[in-house]
């Protein structure tokens, strides 16, 4: 159980001698969940592409646990339409049975599409897709490229809240790349601030005081997400209870928050 | 009479089992080059043939051989200039595709001694078809047939999604190598048949035809069999009744299946929605 499932040392990441990861160091317990955070361009992808193993490193070491199963969840599937697969068909790629696949597929909520094509999905439907493809090989590590890409707003807070039942289910781990500063602040336990090194760490409520924090993001965002975090704190199901189920005090709490959406 | 009509009927069954053999291999591999857009680089490959073709005169090798092992060279130097992004990969695949088809033909000229039916190499001789290349075709089609079932979910995975195959294990650099090496095989084979400049749409069209039809990738490779046989069949009559180049009457009849099959699908689905 003490054992990390990965473990990264100093890992620097060079394209073209331009230094993309700069001596990242980071450890992955089972039941964390990490969000990585940072302007474009920062390395974020690249520092994952590194965990999961198809981006060598330039100098530096990754070490994962033994036999780990890592799931992933890429940004997109964008699949020339030439090539005609079922879902069903996607899921069974994956190598194992029916009936985990159908089961998969139901517990991110896209049971129902197991018959349909691939090519016809929603952002949100295609990103649970995603989701189940890497959620039925049990995966120990849970590896997810800007999950919420594609989803409207709703369906975004409902995916974070989908990521973290999981990793309950699993017991895994879970590394994801977000944008979505305000969702990210809530779902998580451990931000990394990334902008080719890691300019700041810690657990979200402390970073927004970062001054690190607070030079990459700009004091308006950092001011907004201490305020949200502090809201969020006191009205928790305030994300699930969106369609406005009269919670006493959700209405200044709510209001408050989209105020400082703007 | 007899003895004639027996000839020609041998020539003819030659071509059409050939035709056949090359259409088991371009199918399959005709969904490939579809799904991951690679019909420029059969191209490359298919062009590079005629370089192949001076190069085994010149070392008098067998001329299948001579094509197999330069379309493997080039495939190699594609594979590794690709990843040097200074070019795009289809201005590589361009100057490539014509530069080696220029080579060739220049180099050929410097070989007055050598005499060689041009036309035949470009649009193909299906019907010189000898008991030789038959058995390179079928060779190549036991190759690659028994190749693409034993790496088919590899290949349709890392086709699906290069990355996520690779976090799953799959070998993707080794298999897209394998991939290239199949498409050399099937130019190699295939040259004679359809020519240098028309192989690339032996492998799409069928391919692209069935894709109206499919709703599975193996359902797709086999119409595109399916539609390979018509083609060549189709062709071969064409060419026989009516005296035209057999390459290119394989083609238009491809064509026109391609034309007949997205034609009357797109009225049944337009029927069936009303």
């Amino acid at each position: 159980m003490d054992e990390p499932l990965v473990d990264i040392k100093h890992l620097t990441v060079r394209f073209d001698d331009r230094p993309v990861v700069d001596r990242v160091s980071l450890t992955l317990y089972r039941g964390d969940i990490i969000t990585i955070i940072g302007p474009n361009g920062a390395g974020k992808t690249t520092l994952i592409k590194a965990v999961l193993g198809i981006q060598a490193a330039t100098s530096g070491h990754i070490l994962r646990a033994k036999d780990l199963v890592i799931g992933y969840v890429p940004q997109h599937l964008s699949l020339e339409s030439t090539l005609p697969l079922s879902i069903q068909r996607f899921m069974l790629l994956s190598g194992q049975p029916l009936a985990a696949c159908i089961a998969a597929l139901e517990r991110t909520g896209v049971g129902h599409l197991l018959k349909a094509s691939v090519h016809h999905l929603s952002g949100g439907e295609q990103q649970r897709l995603l989701l189940a493809r890497a959620l039925v090989r049990k995966p120990d590590l849970l590896v997810l490229d800007e999950p919420a890409q594609g989803v409207d707003i709703n369906g975004q807070a409902a995916l974070y809240d989908l990521i973290r039942q999981l990793r309950d289910e699993l017991n895994c781990g879970v590394i994801m790349i977000s944008h979505d500063l305000h969702l990210v602040m809530a779902a998580t336990d451990k931000v990394i601030c990334l902008n080719q090194h890691v300019c700041c760490s810690g657990h979200p409520a402390d970073i927004s005081h970062d001054p690190a924090f607070i030079e990459t993001f700009g004091r308006p965002v950092a001011e907004s997400l201490a305020v949200y975090h502090h809201h969020h704190n006191h009205s928790h199901d305030l994300s699930g209870n969106v369609v406005g189920t009269g919670h006493p005090g959700s209405a200044t709490g709510h209001g408050e928050c989209n105020h400082e959406h703007h | 009479m007899n003895i004639i009509d027996t000839v020609l009927n041998d020539f003819f069954w030659r071509a059409l089992l050939g035709g056949f053999g090359v259409a088991l291999i371009a199918g399959p591999l005709g969904c490939f080059v579809v799904w991951r857009r690679m019909a420029y680089f059969g191209d490359t490959l298919a062009h590079s043939a005629l370089l192949g073709i001076a190069l085994s005169f010149l070392f008098s090798i067998p001329l299948n051989l001579g094509v197999l092992i330069t379309s493997v060279i080039l495939a190699m130097a594609l594979l590794l200039f690709s990843r040097n992004k200074t070019l795009a990969t289809d201005t590589l695949l361009g100057i490539l595709a014509h530069s080696a088809l220029a080579i060739g033909l220049v180099a050929l000229s410097f070989m007055p001694e050598v005499r060689i039916d041009l036309t035949g190499l470009l649009f193909g001789d299906l019907l010189a078809m000898n008991r030789n290349d038959l058995l390179w075709i079928y060779g190549g089609a036991v190759v690659i047939l028994t190749l693409l079932s034993v790496l088919w979910r590899g290949l349709l995975m890392s086709t699906i999604h290069e990355e996520l195959a690779r976090v799953e294990g799959v070998p993707v650099e080794r298999l897209r190598l394998l991939l290239m090496l199949m498409f050399a095989l099937v130019i190699a084979v295939a040259m004679k048949m359809v020519g240098v400049l028309l192989i690339t749409a032996l492998l799409i069209i069928p391919a692209a035809t069935a894709r109206r039809l499919a709703n599975t990738p193996e359902q797709m490779a086999a119409l595109a069999v399916v539609f390979g046989f018509i083609a060549v069949a189709g062709g071969l009559s064409m060419s026989w009744y009516l005296d035209t180049p057999a390459g290119p009457s394989v083609v238009v009849t491809a064509f026109t299946t391609f034309l007949i099959v997205y034609g009357s699908a797109g009225r049944f689905s337009a029927s069936s929605s009303a």
